[in-house]
């Protein structure tokens, strides 16, 4: 079955990509649930508990939609990545058996509280719940996304008489800066997610002119958190990925921004279509010495082009990784002129009136999502043909054994059983919508 | 070190049997044993809270083989290619079955959702059960340390062996046998009512069940692998496990017939764990035996990571361990007493 590396690459991006739609909703959420949580143990105002209960519902449903994906990625590393799972565990099993022990159990004991356990437990301890979930899960996230950071930018660790990664430094490895920044960025990533879906509600329950209070405190609430993690971002949280990749993944870069030739005061590209055989871009709108300065910090820098690389260094696919990028650093504008502007409505408390801005917002959290898949897409296809940056090429790290065969049937299952999971979560999502903050319970 | 680590990992896998291995068993009974949309919930509402903690057992335990020892995890993984997809597969079916079925109140949903829990629960510990056989039996591995098997061939212990043969049916046979018992004493502790009557009636005719199976599956794997119960005679822990497993046996027998049903649960809990811990002693040092040749088989000792690793790994492992128990033992006190469906909306 044609190539198996490509198969296998497929599989562990194709679910990997679905896993991640639902980790950075909830964990967006986690963050305002929990905020939501605390004023109403401070102000005693009963609308911060309704919102929380509609939103802890959604969030119940995403975080079983994220358990049950997450365990196939886990899986995974060994069924179709056994060469690099053998080579790496010296170093990456630490924060993967660390995920379990000082994540999962954290998250998993207290879900079941949060969702079923507000009439069972004090109000206090019920905010605990809700902050027990915020921190498990964002400690999930750093122990992921230090593992990946491993994989972008390998630190910490030495090479063993057996030709295996052994760790060297735990602290250095744990600490990787690659690993802070990344996650500082892809956190604010799934804020914007969390609180674009929690305006989209907020918007799209006031265009109907329902549930209030509850419409009203979602859109704000979502409206305020979408407008700082847009800025957070951006700057400085983007801004130091960019100068991370360009330091330490510059063929990354270069492919990225579709550039070519080597050179100063190099221009980034806001609209055209990279020409991978010709080797240039076509249909250009640039503005010249940005890329030098974002990079580098100087418009006059120097910034090298992918002809100054050997081929066999270069990204396998520009195209992809160059439009991935696009879309991220495009939406991400997006995201800060929506909540900008619907920021200053807010502001001037005509944010209910502007009608167009409200609907606007309904629609817009898909955005979110493509922008985090876009990101991921530009971080994991920017690292080939690496699978451990300098160390691992990723054609030497599957199962070499396990035929393209096996993996095409197993990708065919996943595309089956995924499909249907989708079709029937966004079912019940509609269903948690539409049927508003009030309980579920038999009176309705 | 390294022996201190196999046993950590070990622990955990067995850990991870006897706990998320009553949410089988309750899933194993959920179809016969529960009736009424009412009494479905009561089951849900027994392992609703507790069975995404019991999984991550599963995930903490190959977590730590993934630290620990890589090249294992590395070729017993890719090794069962398919049959690791299908246990994959299932845990996906049983987790979204419990938490999305009462999401809506209606019959063909609820039963759909019914129907798959309990499907999914009683396929996984065959699937289990018979990852467990092709442990026991020895797999081809060469001298790559690599292996890939199909899921059959001729159904024979010799090679070319795949994943299912007549003995690792067995013991996955075995494993359901014993998980419906397990699950019987654990709905028979947490529930009361119908539920309860029907899963007691049960407990005793399971109980004797497991007893046969074991007798036969015992003579088969003396048959399959003769060198475990050599390796069994020499090693002191599995003689206390021995122990372990037969106290498990008698504690459930007798708790079963006086209904004090979490003794009895406590007791196939032991035997669960005994029979497990006496399996690694007496495979020691051994992890994935080879078919081909014992000289290619990964033990403990040629498939560890580096003492550097192994020791932040111990560090670390002694902190979060005790927090975890500490999760569990919450957890289990607040929902202590008898599991009752919630008001339609609430609840599992
Ligand atoms: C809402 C989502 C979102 C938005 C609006 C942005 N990003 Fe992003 N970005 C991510 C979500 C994300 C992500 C999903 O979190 C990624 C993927 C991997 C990672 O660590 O973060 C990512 C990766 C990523 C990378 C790749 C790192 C690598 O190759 O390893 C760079 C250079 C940037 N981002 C830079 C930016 C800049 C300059 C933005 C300007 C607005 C921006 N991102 C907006
Ligand atoms: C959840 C967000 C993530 C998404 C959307 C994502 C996406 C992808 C994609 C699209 C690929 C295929 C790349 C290619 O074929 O060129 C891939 C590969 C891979 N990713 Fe990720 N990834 C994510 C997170 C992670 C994390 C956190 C890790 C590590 C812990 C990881 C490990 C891998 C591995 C091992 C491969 C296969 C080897 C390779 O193609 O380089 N991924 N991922
Ligand atoms: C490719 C690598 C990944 C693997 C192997 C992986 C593994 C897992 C597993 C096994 C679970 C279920 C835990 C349970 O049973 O409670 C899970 C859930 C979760 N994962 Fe991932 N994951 C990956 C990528 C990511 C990324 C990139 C993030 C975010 C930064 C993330 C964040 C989470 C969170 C927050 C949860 C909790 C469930 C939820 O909120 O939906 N994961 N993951």
């Amino acid at each position: 079955m044609g190539d198996p590396v490509f198969w296998h690459r497929l599989q562990f991006g194709f679910t990997a990509s679905f896993h991640y739609i639902f980790p950075q909703l909830t964990m967006g959420l986690a963050l305002l649930i929990a905020v939501f949580k605390y004023l109403g143990l401070r102000t005693g105002e009963a609308v911060y508990n309704d919102a929380a209960r509609f939103w802890i519902r959604v969030f119940g449903i995403n975080f079983a939609m994220g358990v049950v994906t997450g365990i196939p990625l886990e899986f995974q590393f060994g069924t179709n990545w056994a060469r690099f799972s053998s080579y790496s565990g010296g170093v990456i099993g630490q924060t993967l058996a660390m995920e379990g022990m000082f994540a999962f159990f954290l998250e998993s004991s207290f879900l079941g509280l949060l969702i079923w356990g507000e009439k069972k437990i004090s109000p206090r301890l019920h905010f605990i719940a809700a902050l027990a979930l915020f921190v498990g899960s964002w400690l999930s996230g750093y122990f992921i996304i230090a593992t990946n950071a491993f994989m972008q930018h390998p630190v910490g660790y030495t090479l063993g008489p057996d030709g295996t990664l052994q760790i060297a430094s735990f602290w250095r490895f744990l600490l990787n800066p690659w690993a802070i920044v990344q996650y500082l960025h892809n956190m604010m990533g799934a804020v914007v997610t969390g609180a674009f879906v929690m305006a989209a509600v907020g918007a799209f329950w006031t265009l109907k002119g329902l549930h209030q209070p509850v419409a009203r405190l979602s859109l704000k609430a979502g409206v305020i958190a979408g407008l700082l993690g847009s800025l957070l971002v951006a700057f400085p949280t983007g801004d130091l990925q960019g100068k991370l990749v360009a330091k330490h993944q510059p063929v990354a870069l270069a492919a990225m921004e579709g550039r070519f030739e080597s050179g100063p005061y190099a221009e980034l590209n806001l609209i055209g279509q990279p020409n991978v055989p010709e080797g240039k871009i076509d249909n250009p709108i640039r503005l010249p010495g940005l890329l030098s300065f974002i990079a580098y910090g100087s418009f006059s820098a120097e910034v090298k082009g992918l002809n100054d690389f050997p081929r066999d260094q270069w990204p396998t696919s520009i195209e992809l990784l160059y439009y991935g990028f696009h879309i991220m650093v495009g939406l991400g504008t997006f995201f800060i002129l929506l909540m900008g502007l619907s920021s200053l409505q807010l502001w001037r408390r005509k944010l209910e009136q502007t009608r167009i801005l409200l609907w606007v917002l309904a629609f817009a959290f898909p955005f979110p999502f493509i922008a985090n898949t876009a990101g991921w897409m530009t971080a994991e296809l920017g690292r080939q043909p690496w699978l451990i940056y300098g160390l691992m090429r990723t054609s030497e790290g599957t199962s070499h054994l396990v035929h393209g065969g096996q993996t095409v049937f197993t990708l065919i299952g996943f595309a089956g059983i995924y499909f249907v999971l989708g079709v029937l979560y966004l079912y019940l999502m509609i269903r948690e919508v539409a049927h508003g903050p009030a309980s579920h319970g038999v009176a309705h | 070190m390294v022996e201190l680590w196999f046993w950590l990992v070990s622990v955990m896998v067995a850990i991870y049997a006897v706990m998320d291995g009553f949410d089988f068993g309750a899933g194993i009974h959920h179809l016969t044993a529960a009736k009424t949309n009412e009494e479905r919930r009561t089951i849900l509402a027994a392992i609703g809270p507790l069975w995404d903690g019991n999984e991550v057992w599963l995930l903490a335990g190959g977590g730590a083989m993934f630290l620990a020892f890589p090249r294992v995890l590395a070729a017993g993984f890719s090794g069962f290619y398919l049959a690791f997809f299908m246990v994959v597969w299932a845990l996906i079916l049983r987790g979204i079955a419990i938490e999305f079925r009462s999401h809506v109140q209606d019959g063909i949903w609820r039963s759909f959702w019914d129907g798959t829990f309990g499907f999914a629960s009683t396929l996984l510990p065959v699937l289990l059960g018979a990852a467990l056989g092709n442990v026991i039996r020895g797999v081809p591995l060469d001298g790559t340390g690599y292996f890939n098997i199909p899921l059959f061939t001729h159904f024979g212990t010799a090679n070319p062996v795949g994943v299912l043969d007549w003995y690792t049916v067995l013991v996955g046979v075995f494993a359901l046998v014993t998980l419906a018992l397990h699950g019987a004493l654990f709905l028979a502790w947490k529930t009361e009512g119908p539920v309860h009557d029907r899963v007691a009636r049960r407990a005793l005719p399971l109980w004797i069940a497991v007893i046969g199976i074991w007798i036969v599956a015992t003579l088969a794997t003396r048959a399959v692998n003769p060198g475990l119960f050599a390796g069994f005679a020499k090693a002191p822990l599995a003689w206390f496990f021995l122990l372990v497993y037969l106290a498990g046996l008698a504690l459930a027998f007798w708790g079963l017939r006086k209904g004090r049903w979490l003794l009895a649960f406590l007791g196939s809990g032991a035997f669960i764990l005994g029979l497990l811990a006496a399996t690694a002693a007496s495979v020691f040092p051994v992890m994935l035996g080879s078919t081909l040749d014992p000289k290619f088989s990964l033990t403990a000792y040629n498939s560890s990571v580096g003492a550097h690793g192994l020791r932040t790994g111990l560090v670390w492992w002694f902190i979060g361990f005790p927090i975890v128990l500490g999760y569990f033992a919450l957890l289990f006190h607040i929902h202590r007493g008898k599991a009752k469906a919630a008001a339609e909306g609430e609840g599992y």
